[in-house]
């Protein structure tokens, strides 16, 4: 496991912000697909970087990592400017890609061979490092496999070991657990944490809002921009209204009602029934029983969950 | 800076050679070329089909016809008696020519006035008839008779006599196995251009089209590890398509290689600066192997015409000449001819030497340029 970085002691200077970013834009022709966005990560902390599909995280991600230039604002990662020294960045960074980036006609070993070889991990180090990320992947029987006949979670887990092979002090990784089952999702977040244990800092990207209550610190991207930032206790605690869950059947046909209903601000299904947005649930409960005499329902106060929250902006943002 | 290209060549060779395509490719493709082109400008031409009509009956006649069919190069296929069985085995193409001997054919042998033997070709294959026209001069004179050429052209199912044929008494003969050794040998400057040019490129471009690309491009490599990695594997590449082609060339063809090996592949190793200059700035230009794949056909194709391969550059109109001067394949062609056929060395190739040095390092220096080392 990477060691932790030493911390601020009283001779060195502290270091740098794992990550800043200022303004940060890119457009691709007239389209901008992430528009000023300004946030920081602190050293250690697991960030997640939230949207929907197409909201931009990727550019930023490839933008940070030095592999798209910016097309205005800045950035920087652990204290190197992202438009001006992107090479001394590569040297603190590990990147997992969205789409799994090894190569499918090179075994495993062969994978982390190559990639020890460009990230000239000393020779004594090669062996104890291959057989970390080969012990971490769960791959020991099928080191001499081709790549491109394992499954989705130990390609998932293989890339990261390969992103990670010299022991990165700051790690980005851009929908690490899209398209893999539950079980690997979760073993692969036992290994974020394993690596955030360590001191590693962690900027990884998800539309999963379960994934998301596991960072320490949440942004939430829509449309290219930063619409909200905090941890997700911070986030929730935010949350304009209350939440009143409402158990029914046919939620359809009860949304359509109880939107019409004075303060009801948005009904939406959730599960099995409704999650609506109140000004006040203590007066809303008893007019919403009133309202529907005819139905069987089953009405709580609840604690806004992050998609209660996501959900509110994205349609506060698009009307 | 050397563990990093050790990585990346030992990746590219595992990749090259583990794709059965690319084996073919590399390892097939150019000694299969060689032995077809081998064969297909083979100019030596056996075995024509004949049709001997003799008149004149004598042991004079009967011996000049023993000696066209003991050439080797004639084949009887029938012998007629009159004017009409002959057209016909022409005009249906049974027969490429006709041996005819008229009367007195003997006796002005013996009488010393001379004697006329008549030779009428299929003219339709020029080319062909104008070998086999070679053979029969050299025979009938070997004789002491003189050829009377009848060239016919088979056009509309009817024979047509064309024109009566001057001899020839240039005895090009031997031209005829040496077409061979000129252009077997100019074979390795096109399957070195392609070979390397393409591949190079498609190294490059498949991984931006697979993705692969965006894993490398966030590690510290350099720009120039990258491009030492993805252009000396196709180097080496490039040496083994020249050793195939040379094999098949002096042990298939019998070409002769009278100049020295070193300079063959040291001007092999100038040349690869362009083509695998050519094949990165493909590279910066193309997103897909496909896109690759059509530019690379757009360089190869004027590439090849104005190289002098198959169209002397002397005869190409002036402003085209001067066109030429810009192919680094024009030098090589020249290179590779002269070493294999005179046998030449450094004191009378270093002018083309030179030109393919600074054609190499324009190319490669812009290709240099212009590679950049992220996704933009
Ligand atoms: N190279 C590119 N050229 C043009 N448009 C792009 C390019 N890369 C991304 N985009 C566009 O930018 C938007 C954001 O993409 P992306 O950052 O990949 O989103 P996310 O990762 O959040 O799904 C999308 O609309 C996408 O189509
Ligand atoms: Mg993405």
């Amino acid at each position: 496991m990477p060691e932790p970085q030493p911390q601020a002691a009283a001779t060195a200077p502290p270091l740098p912000p794992a990550v800043v970013l200022r303004e940060l834009t890119r457009r691709f022709g007239d389209f901008t697909a992430v528009n000023r966005v300004s946030l920081e990560v602190t050293r250690g902390e697991i960030f997640g970087f939230l949207g929907p599909n197409g909201a931009g995280k990727s550019t930023t991600i490839r933008m940070l990592c030095g592999i798209l230039p910016p097309t205005s604002g800045s950035g920087s990662v652990a204290g190197f400017d992202i438009a001006s020294q992107s090479e001394q960045i590569k040297k603190q960074i590990g990147y997992m890609s969205q789409k799994f980036s090894l190569y499918e006609d090179l075994t495993v070993e062969e994978n982390i061979d190559f990639y020890s070889g460009i990230y000239r991990i000393p020779g004594a180090k090669k062996r104890e490092r291959k057989e970390w990320v080969i012990e971490m992947a769960g791959l020991a029987d099928r080191r001499g496999a081709r790549t491109a006949t394992l499954s989705g979670g130990w390609k998932q887990r293989l890339a990261l070991g390969c992103a990670i092979l010299h022991e990165p002090p700051i790690v980005f990784l851009d929908e690490p657990t899209s398209g893999v089952d539950p079980v690997s999702r979760r073993s692969f977040w036992e290994l974020i944490y394993r690596l955030a244990g360590a001191g590693v800092t962690i900027f990884v990207t998800t539309h999963y809002l379960e994934e998301a209550e596991c960072c320490d610190r949440l942004g939430f991207i829509f449309g290219g921009e930063l619409i909200a930032l905090g941890s997700p206790a911070e986030l929730k605690k935010g949350f304009p209204g209350e939440i009143v869950a409402l158990e029914c059947e046919r939620p359809f046909e009860v949304l359509k009602r109880v939107e019409a209903l004075p303060g009801v601000r948005q009904a939406t299904l959730f599960g099995a029934g409704l999650h609506l947005t109140v000004d006040r649930a203590e007066t809303l409960i008893p007019a919403l029983r009133e309202a529907l005499p005819d139905l069987e329902v089953h009405l709580e106060r609840i604690a806004p969950s992050l998609e209660d929250l996501f959900v509110s902006f994205m349609e506060a943002r698009t009307g | 800076m050397y563990e990093r290209l050790k990585a990346m060549l030992i990746k590219e060779f595992i990749q090259v050679l583990r794709d059965p395509r690319m084996r073919f490719v590399v390892f097939i493709i150019p000694a299969v070329q060689t032995i077809i082109f081998g064969y297909a400008v083979n100019t030596d031409v056996r075995h024509v089909a004949t049709a001997i009509y003799d008149l004149d009956n004598s042991s004079q006649s009967r011996e000049l016809a023993d000696r066209f069919l003991q050439s080797g190069y004639f084949e009887l296929t029938e012998r007629v008696s009159d004017e009409a069985r002959a057209r016909e085995l022409i005009d249906r193409g049974e027969v490429k020519a006709l041996l005819r001997m008229n009367h007195g054919f003997g006796a002005g042998l013996i009488g010393g006035r001379g004697a006329t033997v008549q030779l009428i070709l299929d003219g339709t294959d020029s080319n062909t008839a104008g070998i086999v026209l070679n053979y029969a001069v050299r025979i009938a004179n070997g004789y002491g008779s003189q050829l009377q050429l009848a060239a016919v052209q088979r056009a509309a199912g009817r024979s047509l006599p064309v024109h009566g044929v001057e001899l020839a008494s240039r005895a090009w003969y031997n031209e005829n196995l040496e077409s061979r050794n000129y252009f077997v040998p100019a074979v390795i400057t096109n399957i070195v251009f392609i070979i390397t040019m393409l591949l190079s490129s498609m190294a490059v471009v498949r991984e931006k089209e697979i993705g692969t690309i965006e894993q490398v491009i966030v590690t510290p490599i350099g720009k120039g590890e990258f491009i030492l990695g993805k252009t000396v594997p196709f180097v080496l590449i490039g040496f083994i398509n020249v050793a195939l082609v040379s094999l098949v060339a002096v042990f298939w063809f019998e070409v002769p290689l009278r100049g020295s090996l070193m300079l063959l592949f040291g001007s092999t190793a100038v040349f690869l600066m362009s083509s695998l200059g050519i094949g990165l700035l493909i590279s910066t230009i193309s997103r897909t192997q496909q896109q690759a794949m059509m530019s690379a056909f757009f360089v190869i194709f004027p590439a090849m015409l104005l190289s002098g391969f198959a169209f002397p550059i002397e005869s190409m109109p002036e402003p085209v000449q001067w066109l030429t001067y810009l192919n680094p394949m024009r030098f090589f062609l020249v290179i590779i001819r002269s070493i294999f056929q005179k046998g030449v060395g450094l004191e009378i190739l270093w002018p083309q030497l030179l030109a393919l040095s600074i054609i190499g390092v324009v190319i490669l220096t812009l290709a240099i340029a212009r590679f950049k080392k992220n996704l933009s």
